[in-house]
């Protein structure tokens, strides 16, 4: 089959590189409707404050603008996930951060919508803040919601845990921290709002989740859906910073509502520090029993999430602390322990890997002190413990195809890490880590029984092909994957397809480019609506060719007998057949995940049809002196299931390296007294041209058999092993192991000079977590 | 603060020579966006840090973000919209679309440009020149990797002065 395909596997140039390249490209603040004016938000300066009074009349005051609104102009309470309904469009009662959005304004230019904020006198009581995890646990007269700051507590056990590890060979514990840290997209957030004469509200944003904020529209302007449409404009970056519901997308709506103009608000880079939605600060103990040969007997991971002011995705992200740890590995018993805590810092949400590298951190680490202490190389404990393919782990994730260990292989060989790693030069390591991802979450945020993507085909009498979907490309190339699998299924090239997505007006859903599901679903409901175009063409022309339409192929804009390729018809003529003897030709496919819940509370959080799976080694160069680390070099092997189009895979894992070498060495949000430290571009470190490594990437095909032409995901996965690689290769170099991510010279340092050569949390705060719900286990773990 | 009266400014901006009536206080990112409609150029924090709003001012990248277009009268203005020729992209807008080095395609004009700029005093550039010319400007997506390669396709395809 491999050998067939013309455009599936083919480093092509993809639909929208030129409209990029050439910056015709429209971003959400690129637009401007005629007669458009500005709107800005005033923001909490207090992390935590209760309002008093806000008080508008001056800023109303001032010529040039048109409106002002408050909490008590958008009363209704939304949050991304059904759980967590605690956010309002503007505060109401109280501020939970700085940053926390109180009042907007819409005025005829930028300065006077500035002008106006200052003019609004807002009279609060300031309340006592909890800026950290044990602040949050050790609580206050005032929670930061309801009756505690915490958001939520959840415990898990899948076999005897304790038992495992009190009988194991060798047990240990290792404590570890990962500092908060943001998406940063260079495309700050903005939304363009119109309101009609007809009553419909039109919403242009950037956003990577356009159903999810056409739904929260829905409900917080109280207007029907039917007289919204939500267009995600290209994201100009997203990395899950722009698949929340945020303050501004409502806001903008209600003051084109108010004032009958278009507003835009593009927010500041400032206010995008604040906004958020990025890594939580995860706290974690991770204790595991081995064997003597090092093969895992049980393990207990604990996880306390610093969640920020609000809650929005953090239920799934306190899951998925504790989810894919058994994706990797064996583990035949497990206990997960979770909890998220509210504290008055910008609200935390997904980030590229979504709550999974936190403790895939932790636990890579905690796997090669292990190992050293077993006698084992960094490598050989992984493959002993290795899941294997079309399995099942213990807390009931479906495992199908699994090229972890060709990734290692890979990685091992090309980085020849075994051999190196013993005889570095002074001051250079090398650190081994692999890690697994979702190829898409197994579930909805909101539970249903629809689609989760779907796919509309209209074929016009030339051949051409007008595709609509409702995923949204944010620069991962989405827009190429629809167009190739159509092309490749029709037999017609790339330049055929017109894409039209992410419209609620105009394309079917899909529900959002985040868990790396596009390529995976939206990829599998083009291929269908693809497939059934194409199974009526073949008929047509099969009649006129007079032939079985088995014995038809379709590529490069023709269908022809494949024993007599000369034999055959334009894919143009077939459209006409069928148009003349049925109508209009159209097509349209969709993608539901099978049910892969397993049978307890909590099990939404985890399955996805197929998993990911990424190995790397890092070189690093210290210099015991400053305590600086360099990242010269990387290998990193990535099973992506297949390649739809290798070019652009190699970009997602190098971008994903990239990205992970900013958490692993520079990036942190931190705060002092709730402001955050370093809110702009030049202090917030992030790695650039002249800290990229030299980068050996390999893909690894495995073929899954659910994935579009057997494709898995790229955008998120190949992450996940380089933080924790990093710090290996650290502890390689220089014999100091660095606990807590960002890995800064100032720690490094610190733990040449520590007694014990490390840095990283001491303890855990005293929490009591909730009665651990023993769930069953699959049938191949019992009585393990 | 009331509307400030707008002031005629001469500017030349990718070979064109217009006058533009604006607003004093406003930059170079801002007339170019919202005045001229090249809304090629693009902001990420209008401090001067990312150089995502990067032009090329006689031949030299230059922030448009803190640019007046006042100081800026008889200068030299090139932005991504100038790039092509007629409806050819320049080889350096063809490099970066075939080998993915634009993903989102935010930082690409101010990328694209910057490179251009390199190319023109450096037609063969070695990577840590690249590095280096470039390591100003942001991106979040690509981990520059197939940025460094695209200049350097462009470059072996003579790129410099095209």
């Amino acid at each position: 089959m491999a050998d067939d395909l013309t455009i599936i596997g083919k480093s092509l140039t993809k639909p929208d590189a030129y409209a990029k390249v050439s910056g015709q490209t429209k971003f959400a603040d690129d637009l401007a409707p005629p007669r458009m004016v500005y709107g800005r938000i005033l923001r909490s300066p207090h992390p935590h404050a209760r309002i008093l009074s806000v008080d508008t009349s001056r800023a109303r005051a001032l010529p040039g603008v048109l409106a002002v609104i408050t909490g008590d102009d958008l009363p209704v309470k939304f949050g991304i996930l059904p759980v967590s309904q605690d956010e309002e469009a503007l505060a109401r009662e109280k501020v939970r951060y700085v940053g926390d959005p109180i009042a907007a304004v819409a005025a005829t230019d930028e300065w006077i919508a500035d002008e106006a904020l200052e003019l609004i006198e807002v009279q609060v009581k300031t309340l006592p803040a909890f800026m950290s995890i044990p602040d949050a646990i050790a609580g206050g007269n005032e929670p930061i919601h309801g009756q505690s700051n915490v958001h939520k507590a959840v415990a898990l056990e899948f076999g005897d845990t304790e038992e495992a590890i009190q009988a194991a060979a060798y047990s240990r514990e290792d404590l570890v921290f990962f500092e908060g840290n943001t998406h940063l997209p260079m495309e700050q957030h903005a939304a363009v709002a119109q309101y009609g004469a007809d009553g419909k509200l039109t919403l242009w944003t950037s956003s990577q989740t356009p159903h999810y904020v056409h739904r929260a529209l829905g409900k917080v302007l109280e207007l029907p859906m039917s007289r919204i449409r939500v267009i995600a404009t290209p994201n100009g970056g997203g990395f899950g910073g722009k698949s929340d519901i945020f303050s501004h997308e409502l806001v903008a709506a209600k003051l084109a509502i108010v004032t009958g103009r278009p507003v835009k608000i593009t927010l500041t880079r400032e206010e995008v520090f604040y906004a958020h939605r990025g890594r939580h600060p995860v706290l974690m103990k991770v204790r595991t029993g081995f064997s003597k040969e090092g093969r895992i007997t049980g393990m207990q991971f604990q996880s306390f999430l610093d969640g920020g002011g609000y809650g929005s995705y953090g239920v799934a992200t306190t899951y998925y602390t504790g989810a894919l740890q058994a994706t990797t590995y064996a583990i035949p018993r497990y206990r997960f322990e979770g909890v998220r805590l509210f504290t008055n810092k910008p609200p935390c949400g997904p980030k590229r890997g979504h709550g999974t590298p936190q403790p895939r951190f932790a636990l890579e680490i905690h796997l090669d002190k292990a190992a050293e202490a077993l006698g084992l190389d960094p490598v050989e404990i992984r493959r002993r413990n290795l899941v294997r393919p079309d399995s099942r782990t213990v807390n009931w994730l479906r495992i199908t195809s699994c090229g972890l260990d060709d990734c290692i292989n890979k990685v091992v060989e090309g980085s020849r890490f075994l051999e190196r790693r013993r005889a570095m030069p002074s001051g250079r390591g090398l650190g081994f880590a692999v890690s697994s991802y979702l190829t898409g979450a197994g579930t909805a945020i909101y539970w249903n029984d629809m689609p989760h993507s779907e796919v509309q085909l209209k074929l016009d009498r030339n051949g051409g092909v007008a595709l609509l979907c409702g995923a949204i490309d944010i620069g991962q190339g989405s827009d190429h994957i629809l167009a190739a699998i159509v092309a490749e299924v029709l037999g017609v090239e790339l330049e055929d397809i017109q894409l039209t997505t992410a419209d609620t007006d105009l394309t079917p859903i899909d529900l959002g480019s985040y868990s790396s599901r596009v390529t995976f679903m939206a990829g599998n409901a083009a291929k269908a609506a693809a497939e059934s175009v194409r199974q009526r063409l073949l008929q047509s022309a099969a009649m006129a060719l007079h032939c079985d339409p088995e014995d038809l192929v379709a590529r490069g804009r023709r269908i022809f007998r494949r024993t007599r390729p000369e034999d055959g018809l334009s894919v143009a003529q077939a459209v006409q057949l069928v148009e003349a003897e049925q109508g209009v030709v159209t097509g349209t496919g969709s993608y539901t995940p099978p049910r892969l819940a397993g049978p307890y509370k909590g099990s939404g959080v985890g399955p996805s049809p197929a998993y990911s799976y990424s190995a790397a080694v890092v070189e690093v160069d210290c210099d015991p002196r400053t305590g600086e680390v360099r990242v010269p070099e990387v290998w990193i092997a990535h099973d992506i299931g297949r390649a739809i189009n290798p070019v652009l895979v190699e970009g997602q894992v190098e971008g994903s390296v990239y990205m992970a070498l900013g958490e692993a060495l520079m990036e942190e949000q931190s705060f002092r007294l709730g402001l955050h430290k370093f809110p702009s571009l030049l202090e917030y470190k992030s790695p650039t041209a002249l800290e990229a490594p030299v980068m050996h990437t390999y893909l690894v095909e495995t073929i899954d058999r659910e994935g579009p032409f057997g494709a898995k995901e790229a955008g998120q996965g190949p992450l996940l092993p380089v933080i924790p690689a990093v710090a290996n290769a650290v502890y390689n170099a220089l014999g100091v192991r660095i606990d807590e991510i960002p890995i800064t010279p100032d720690k490094v340092l610190k733990a040449l000079h520590d007694k014990g050569k490390r840095v990283g949390p001491k303890s855990v705060p005293a929490f009591g977590f909730p009665p651990l719900i023993k769930s069953d286990v699959p049938e191949e773990w019992r009585g393990k | 603060m009331s509307i400030a009266d707008k002031v005629a400014v001469r500017l030349r901006v990718n070979g064109e020579d217009m006058a533009v009536m604006v607003l004093p206080y406003k930059t170079l990112l801002e007339v170019l966006r919202e005045d001229l409609g090249l809304t090629g150029t693009k902001h990420g924090c209008e401090l001067g840090e990312c150089s995502t709003c990067g032009v090329l001012v006689d031949g030299k990248p230059y922030l448009s973000c803190l640019a007046m277009p006042l100081d800026l009268e008889g200068r030299d203005i090139v932005t991504v919209e100038g790039m092509a020729r007629g409806s050819d992209p320049h080889p350096l807008q063809v490099a970066f679309a075939e080998l993915g080095a634009a993903q989102c395609g935010y930082c690409t004009p101010a990328m694209l440009l910057t490179a251009m700029a390199l190319l023109d005093r450096n037609p063969n550039p070695s990577r840590q020149a690249i590095k280096d010319a470039l390591s100003g400007v942001l991106c979040r997506c690509t981990g520059y990797v197939k940025i460094f390669e695209a200049v350097e396709l462009a470059a072996s395809r003579g790129a410099a002065g095209g």
